[in-house]
């Protein structure tokens, strides 16, 4: 594999065809051949050092040679070789290697060992890019990435049998089952708001069912990134893993080529891309979307209770969660019940100047703290508010008053900003989550059994939270997927398994008992229809 | 087209479709319908392909009751919740998966199969409580017109609605918002109807075709073989999806595969096969001119008969068929059985892995050692073994595709969890908010070893009672062993106690006899 910061002191890298490593004099004759053999599209050639890079167009044509320079920071030179890399997998998961439970137990272990031995590494990675917590980082990545590679090693076996199927009366004599076979070379494509988790826990899902993997990590969390992309592949086996890096033209790009699955965590614009790009390869797709995930508040409840519950969900990783509540539905007469509690809770979790707070992260990049920055003007600001653009930081914020049309209601927040917007009874609530897209998530509390199941029964969302917030995501147990406009497809646990397994429905009949098939072959004299209809009439027609 | 879709999703919204009774109505009206209706359908699926009433009856309408009467009965089990395993954090709270409809579906038939490809889906997608667009194949348009017309008198017609027409109409239909798309068909199309689901982030389900390969081995019974295949190939005039579309097999069995479909197909449908009612037509003139391209340059050693005025294609085998020739390009889709000689069963396997996933795969061998190999090896939609075809009854198996031959899968339960939206319900109360405090902020590291425990450790009900009784067995030893000289001390008195209240009739004589003895032994 080339890399700009190689040892060669000019190295020279020629991409289409074949990535190669030269060095100066090398890469002249290969220039000259090509320009002698006029290279149909002619060559890019790239020559850099540390991390900066220049590009050569050299078009040929006739034997001529026409050079045209391109100056930019080319940072990865790995891109170059995508389709060399992917015939590469393919061609390991041709070759059956991934197939046996064996590997996948290595893999599996590789990837416990990842996690156990950068814990460090891992976690400053996270501080860098979201200033992330211990604890936060703790919980919500190793703690739930440990989880998944010890259920999925635990059950793999299991999980890896034929399920078989039941038989109906003509085929007693046949075996039938399902068998869980692994799709091929696997796509996943993660963000960065917790991107070691959305990374790895559906990689231990598409190891486990024994396909071959690139991973896409988000290049906005760059420390993680680059963990990712140095450390993670020296635990797994390097024919049939890999990381890519880039950004959304580099993605674009990736998306051209074929996979067999495609595993996206994202927004629902990008999910729109990826589904597009999908289906100019037949490629079956999960897509994990966000959305405005609702929080109803009934009359009915404890305030300090669901203040705790409702401020840690929700400025949990500051905000940038896409199972996070978005906001509160509630009556004028709970928020003023509810404002005191959630004002008391802030502080108790972050002291009275949030800012200094080891505990509260800061926002990802400038372009989404502007993006916040601009909501916090939307409706009155009744707790927090602050934000300083210098370390993008905004404070648990609190908004009363907000109009359905503005900005705060219309996109995904994504940001430690919780409105809260008044309905006057259960009925309205329901009424507004419905007329909205489906959210990935809603919450509801309420002492009262019925509120929270008529909330359940009467609206759609990907998940159901009742008096709390995303604990669910600590049960490998429950899948975690959107529905409608917050995605398709779900994982976690067996659910992962499943995702990335195709189920191949297999039937083996006994080749010999021909006379009991004589019934169904043509021609179909009297007796034969009477007999068939009769024996297989509506009476007993589970038979076939 | 849009003002439609709404009043379909309007009566979605009303919630009408959700009751389980309403979802078994329905079910029982459509069952009706089949029963009630069977002569006017089978008329029309025989206008369209020259159907016999028979074969259209077992074809058609016993999968279909089949399913029906699977589903009536399941049914009120499948839309249970299905409870979640739980952790110790919320091992006092309810946690399920709770399966719900998931709103509007469009069902896209296709017209080999006019009838059981539009409403075994549609039985699925009523059972799962959705509200469903149909929109039948406009190449068979007699059955497209005859669904048009009964389903509406049998089913809600605001939850259920046939759209009838053709490019036009589908592409306009395509570009409404639906909760889930059904399609059965082609490749091509296939490709277009997912990237315009796409546009609205709608699933789908792409029922797809393919070349499927049929594995021949030496060490099989080619009699029994051969008629199975025939069977397969043939029925519905090649017109199946999961038909077998071309025999793999080593040159030297090619011959006597030949001489056995011939007989088969002269035992099946006689000598004069344009007479017999059991053997279909091709669709359409476009269809039929298609197929005969793939005749072309071909050596047919059997069959190859044609006559375009009543769309006839003979029952045809051909031998020595070009892996490059165009008949083994494209799904062949019509009574045309290209026989393509291997070495052996890897060369066999090669050849289907270089080729797109097929929807199905069979095998013919007395050998299970390569069997194994054969499935193992290779990856399609379903593989049957010593057989053809019969997959597709079996309502327990998944029906659906891999990589070109499409995504998803139906029949039986398998249809309801496509069409239900798995939703993940956790429900907790407000009591024990102490446990709660463990992950509030500001954190130190015992709450993180706390989490750790809690979350890491999987405890069922029984595992925690267990853990209790453990528990409480250690704290009991450790009094015992702590208290032992009082224990001692006490032990008669607490006898006594026990004693007293336990038979407080006897304890009266009893007691002050024992006091005395015990006394008496003090004394010495």
């Amino acid at each position: 594999m080339c890399d700009a910061e190689g040892d060669q002191p000019n190295p020279v890298f020629v991409r289409s065809p074949p990535v190669l490593c030269l060095s100066q004099a090398q890469a002249h004759e290969v220039l000259w051949e090509a320009a002698s053999r006029s290279l149909p599209g002619g060559l890019t050639v790239g020559r850099g050092r540390g991390g900066s890079w220049t590009r050569t167009i050299i078009s040929t044509s006739e034997g001529r040679m026409s050079v045209k320079g391109v100056k930019g920071a080319v940072k990865q030179p790995r891109m170059d070789s995508v389709g060399d890399t992917l015939q590469r997998l393919r061609e390991t998961f041709s070759a059956g290697r991934t197939r046996p439970a064996e590997f996948r137990v290595t893999q599996l272990e590789g990837l416990g060992r990842f996690l156990r031995d950068n814990q460090q590494l891992l976690q400053e990675a996270l501080a860098r890019d979201l200033r992330k917590s211990a604890f936060e980082a703790d919980i919500s990545e190793f703690l739930m990435c440990q989880m998944e590679v010890t259920l999925a090693l635990k059950n793999l076996h299991t999980w890896m049998k034929d399920e078989p199927a039941t038989k109906n009366l003509l085929m007693q004599l046949s075996s039938t089952f399902i068998r869980k076979e692994p799709f091929g070379l696997v796509l996943i494509i993660a963000p960065w708001n917790y991107p070691l988790n959305l990374s790895l826990v559906p990689l231990v899902g598409a190891l486990a069912a024994g396909n071959c993997v690139v991973l896409k990590p988000s290049e906005i969390s760059t420390s993680t990134e680059k963990v990712l992309t140095e450390v993670l592949p020296q635990y797994l086996d390097q024919s049939c893993f890999a990381v890519m890096l880039g950004g959304p033209e580099e993605t674009g790009q990736l998306l051209e080529h074929k996979f067999d699955y495609i595993f996206f965590t994202g927004s629902p614009r990008v999910g729109r891309i990826v589904m597009t790009a999908a289906a100019k390869h037949l490629t079956p797709v999960t897509l994990e979307l966000g959305g405005k995930n609702p929080c109803y508040v009934d009359d009915n409840c404890d305030p300090e209770t669901v203040a705790n519950r409702v401020a840690f969900f929700r400025y949990f990783n500051t905000g940038q969660t896409c199972v996070a509540p978005d906001y509160v539905l509630c009556s004028p007469e709970m928020q003023e019940r509810l404002l005191p509690a959630l004002q008391s809770t802030i502080a108790r979790f972050f002291g009275e100047d949030p800012r200094s707070s080891p505990n509260l992260g800061r926002i990802i990049n400038d372009k989404h703290f502007q993006r916040l920055q601009g909501l916090l003007g939307c409706g009155r600001v009744a707790i927090g508010g602050q934000s300083d653009q210098r370390d993008r930081y905004i404070a648990p914020t609190v908004l009363v008053d907000v109009q359905e049309t503005e900005p705060v209601m219309q996109e995904e927040i994504f940001g430690p900003i919780l409105p809260i917007v008044n309905v006057r009874s259960l009925d309205e609530a329901i009424d507004f989550i419905n007329r909205r897209e489906k959210p990935l998530a809603l919450y509801a509390f309420s002492k009262s059994n019925k509120v929270v199941n008529k909330m359940l029964d009467r609206t759609s969302s990907g998940t159901f939270g009742g008096n709390d917030g995303f604990t669910y995501l600590t049960l490998p147990s429950l899948p975690l997927g959107g529905v409608g406009n917050s995605g398709m497809g779900r994982y976690h646990g067996k659910f992962s398994f499943n995702t990335f397994s195709h189920h191949r429905a297999c039937l083996l009949s006994p080749p010999g008992l021909e006379k009991l098939n004589d019934i169904r072959y043509p021609p179909y004299p009297d007796w034969k229809q009477r007999l068939v209809r009769w024996s297989l009439g509506p009476q007993s027609c589970t038979l076939l | 087209m849009e003002h439609q879709v709404q009043r379909v999703r309007d009566a979605f919204l009303s919630g009408r479709s959700r009751p389980l009774r309403f979802r078994l109505q329905q079910l029982e009206a459509l069952r009706r319908m089949l029963q009630e209706r069977e002569k006017d359908i089978v008329a029309a699926i025989g206008a369209d392909l020259r159907k016999s009433e028979f074969n259209a009856y077992i074809q058609e309408f016993l999968t279909l009751l089949g399913e029906i009467d699977l589903v009536l009965e399941k049914l009120p089990e499948w839309v249970k919740a299905t409870p979640a395993k739980k952790n110790m954090l919320i091992m006092l709270d309810e946690a399920y998966i709770q399966p719900e409809p998931l709103g509007v579906v469009l069902i896209i038939g296709a017209w080999n199969y006019p009838l059981v490809l539009l409403i075994q889906p549609l039985i699925g997608a009523i059972a799962a409580g959705n509200a469903v667009i149909m929109k039948p194949s406009e190449v068979s348009e007699n059955t497209a017109k005859i669904l048009a017309k009964l389903l509406p008198q049998y089913l809600d017609q605001d939850l259920y609605v046939v759209v009838n027409g053709g490019v036009e109409e589908t592409t306009e239909l395509l570009k409404q918002q639906f909760d889930h798309i059904l399609y059965t068909g082609n490749t091509m199309v296939g490709k277009i109807i997912m990237e315009a689901a796409a546009k609205h982030l709608t699933p789908v389900t792409l029922e797809l075709g393919g070349k499927s390969p049929c594995y021949v081995d030496r060490d099989c019974d080619l009699d029994v073989a051969c008629r199975r295949i025939a069977w397969g190939k043939y029925m519905n005039c090649g017109q199946t999806c999961v038909a077998p579309d071309y025999i793999l097999c080593e040159s030297s069995l090619q011959n006597q595969i030949v001489q056995k479909v011939k007989e088969t197909v002269k035992e099946f449908y006689g000598e004069n096969i344009k007479e017999s009612p059991d053997y279909e037509r091709i669709i359409n003139l476009r269809h039929f001119k298609r197929i005969l391209s793939l005749l072309e340059g071909q050596k047919i050693a059997f069959g190859g008969e044609t006559d375009e005025a009543t769309r006839y294609v003979a029952p045809t085998v051909l031998i020595d068929v070009d892996p490059e020739s165009k008949v083994m390009q494209e799904e062949i889709f019509g009574p045309i059985l290209p026989i393509v000689s291997v070495k052996n069963a890897e060369e066999a396997i090669r050849f289907i892995n270089e080729r797109e996933k097929p929807l199905a795969f069979y095998v013919f061998s007395h050998n299970d050692k390569l069997v194994k190999r054969m499935i193992e090896g290779t990856s399609s939609g379903a593989v049957t073994v010593n057989d053809v075809v019969v997959h597709f009854m079996l309502n327990s198996l998944p029906f659906g595709g891999v990589g070109s031959s499409g995504m998803g899968a139906y029949h039986g339960k398998h249809s309801f969890d496509t069409f239900s939206h798995q939703r993940s319900c956790l429900l907790r109360n407000f009591k024990r908010e102490f446990v709660n405090k463990l992950r509030y902020p500001p954190n130190s590291q015992s709450k993180v070893d706390w989490a750790k425990f809690v979350l890491l450790k999987q405890f069922s009900k029984g595992k925690l009672g267990l853990l209790l009784l453990t528990f409480l067995g250690a704290v009991v030893a450790v009094l015992v062993k702590k208290y032992q000289a009082v224990l001692r001390r006490k032990a008669l008195l607490i006898f006594l106690a026990v004693h007293r209240l336990c038979c407080p009739m006897n304890s009266r004589f009893q007691a002050p006899a024992l006091l005395r003895v015990r006394l008496d032994t003090s004394e010495e």
